[in-house]
């Protein structure tokens, strides 16, 4: 309606618009086109979703050598912010001298934001392409070191799209 | 006279089973169809292409508690469904879904109940069914069931009007008010080769009784009485398990008895074009010609569900003038031109 009560067309409609059954059809034409299309709906256990290098799935700890890349500087546990992850340190023989004894991300906490791959300075935890968590209890949800941990050559897809985006 | 008799109930079991399953593959088919349209993959897990959901789904609603709300006026309450599924299920008897037949040595009509005044039992019963939804939203004692209820009253009590008048206009070409009359009498050709469906000969009144049969089975675009953004479940909101399910299964019954309907008058029944020259024997035509009528049917189901994902809800007042100052008036035109036609031939 305009200011004075008169309704306002951007344009009037032609007569064969005003019959409306030929709109119809033409609608239905479209649906049922829709009918024979690809659809987008995956059979999930069947059939799952792989996602790309920049999906940000759960956080893993990077394994090289058979040795975590950590050096348990705690960055990540700073930045959390839902405090869902905890570091403890310990001395090591190896050259980069310190390692996390204890490392844990409560996955229950966890908002997937990336911060901790954002901030750390080893490139030592990063997401992984993993989507599908489930957990029957609180104890559960809290990952430890042997369940965070992953080897280069799993994470390599993320890793270089590391390399080239940051 | 015995055997007549048995004929008939074999025929009445035969109908029963044939909707009911109908029913549960057509519920089975608008999940799906609709799913594709909006590019999913819908019902895909029960037994083979999820073919066995429609069984499922049954069986849920039999084990559901039925809960009547503690304001409910009970005895109302209980009556509604009855209402609603003996219509729709007693509509569905006098539509022909072959010939005459040869069966055990005798001429079977295939068609349950031969009513000479047919099309006028079927607009009667029809009507029938608005007590059903009203009376559901009345007895619920729910301010969103009584307005479904109200609504689908006006709503059908509206369209019935030009559903009568546009199949006048079939009435007065076949000159006959019994249903395998007016098949017969499309099971002819215009001009030697076009089938003189009522369809060719009464264009308008087919449009006029698809969209009325539209309206009067609740079906988008004119689902008004349970539409749900506004109204919740319209007037079955308060009804739980077996008698939600009674519901549901009148709907859909509806729906297979409007499309047997629209096919008996207009799309030429159980007649299959050109089938006739070619010199089968009469069991095979007989077989034929009901296979015909189904697949019709199943295509008149298919336009129904597809229209349902095609066209958004009408709201109410343009219900209304549809209804009154389009339907009526395009009907009763619709009379006049066939009449005069009629005169001038």
């Amino acid at each position: 309606m305009g200011s004075n009560g008169r309704m306002i067309r951007k344009k009037d409609l032609t007569i064969w618009q005003k019959v409306y059954i030929p709109e119809i059809l033409k609608g239905m034409r479209l649906t049922i086109a829709q009918i024979f299309k690809p659809k987008f709906t995956y059979s999930y256990p069947e059939e799952r979703f792989q996602p790309q290098p920049s999906f940000r799935g759960r956080p893993v700890l990077v394994e090289e050598n058979g040795v975590e890349r950590c050096v348990a500087c705690g960055l990540c546990s700073r930045v959390c912010p839902s405090l869902a992850i905890e570091v403890q340190a310990s001395e090591t023989e190896l050259e980069k001298e310190r390692y996390p004894i204890k490392f844990e991300i409560n996955m229950v906490r966890c908002i997937f934001c990336g911060f901790c791959e954002e901030v750390c300075p080893e490139e030592a935890i990063v997401m992984s392409n993993e989507y599908e968590l489930v957990f029957t209890s609180q104890e559960e949800a809290v990952f430890g070191k042997e369940r965070l941990l992953k080897s280069t050559e799993e994470l390599k897809d993320r890793l270089e799209f590391l390399r080239q985006h940051r | 006279m015995e055997s007549i008799f048995l004929i008939s109930i074999l025929k009445f079991v035969v109908y029963v089973t044939v909707v009911l399953v109908t029913v549960i593959i057509l519920v089975y088919a608008e999940r799906r169809v609709s799913a594709f349209i909006q590019d999913r993959l819908g019902p895909n897990r029960v037994g083979p292409w999820g073919l066995f959901q429609g069984i499922v789904d049954v069986v849920k609603l039999l084990l559901k508690e039925d809960i009547v709300p503690k304001n409910a006026y009970k005895p109302v309450h209980d009556l509604a469904p009855i209402i609603s599924i003996a219509v729709s299920l007693s509509t569905f008897a006098i539509v022909p879904f072959g010939n005459t037949m040869e069966l055990f040595g005798h001429q079977v009509k295939l068609m349950i109940a031969d009513v000479n005044v047919g099309i006028l039992y079927l607009l009667s019963i029809t009507s029938l069914g608005v007590y059903g939804v009203t009376l559901a939203g009345w007895s619920s004692n729910n301010k969103y069931s009584l307005l479904g209820g109200l609504r689908s009253s006006a709503q059908m009590i509206s369209y019935e009007l030009s559903m009568g008048l546009s199949v006048i206009g079939v009435l007065m070409i076949s000159g006959t008010l019994r249903l395998d009359q007016i098949v017969l009498h499309q099971a002819r050709y215009l001009g030697g080769w076009l089938p003189a469906w009522n369809i060719f000969l009464q264009p308008v009144a087919f449009v006029t009784f698809v969209v009325a049969a539209f309206a009067e089975t609740n079906r988008l675009p004119f689902d008004l009485p349970e539409a749900e953004p506004e109204l919740v479940g319209g007037y079955h909101t308060e009804y739980t398990g077996l008698k939600f399910g009674l519901f549901f299964l009148a709907e859909y019954a509806n729906m297979i008895t409007a499309a047997a309907v629209i096919t008996t008058l207009f799309l030429g029944g159980w007649h299959l074009p050109y089938v006739e020259s070619l010199g089968l024997s009469p069991l095979t035509l007989s077989i034929l010609q009901v296979l015909t009528f189904c697949v019709k049917v199943v295509l008149v189901l298919l336009f129904f569900i597809v229209v349902r994902w095609t066209i958004p809800r009408f709201r109410y007042d343009q219900l209304m003038n549809l209804g009154w100052k389009v339907m009526l008036p395009l009907a009763l035109a619709n009379v006049l031109v066939t009449g005069l036609v009629l005169l001038l031939i």
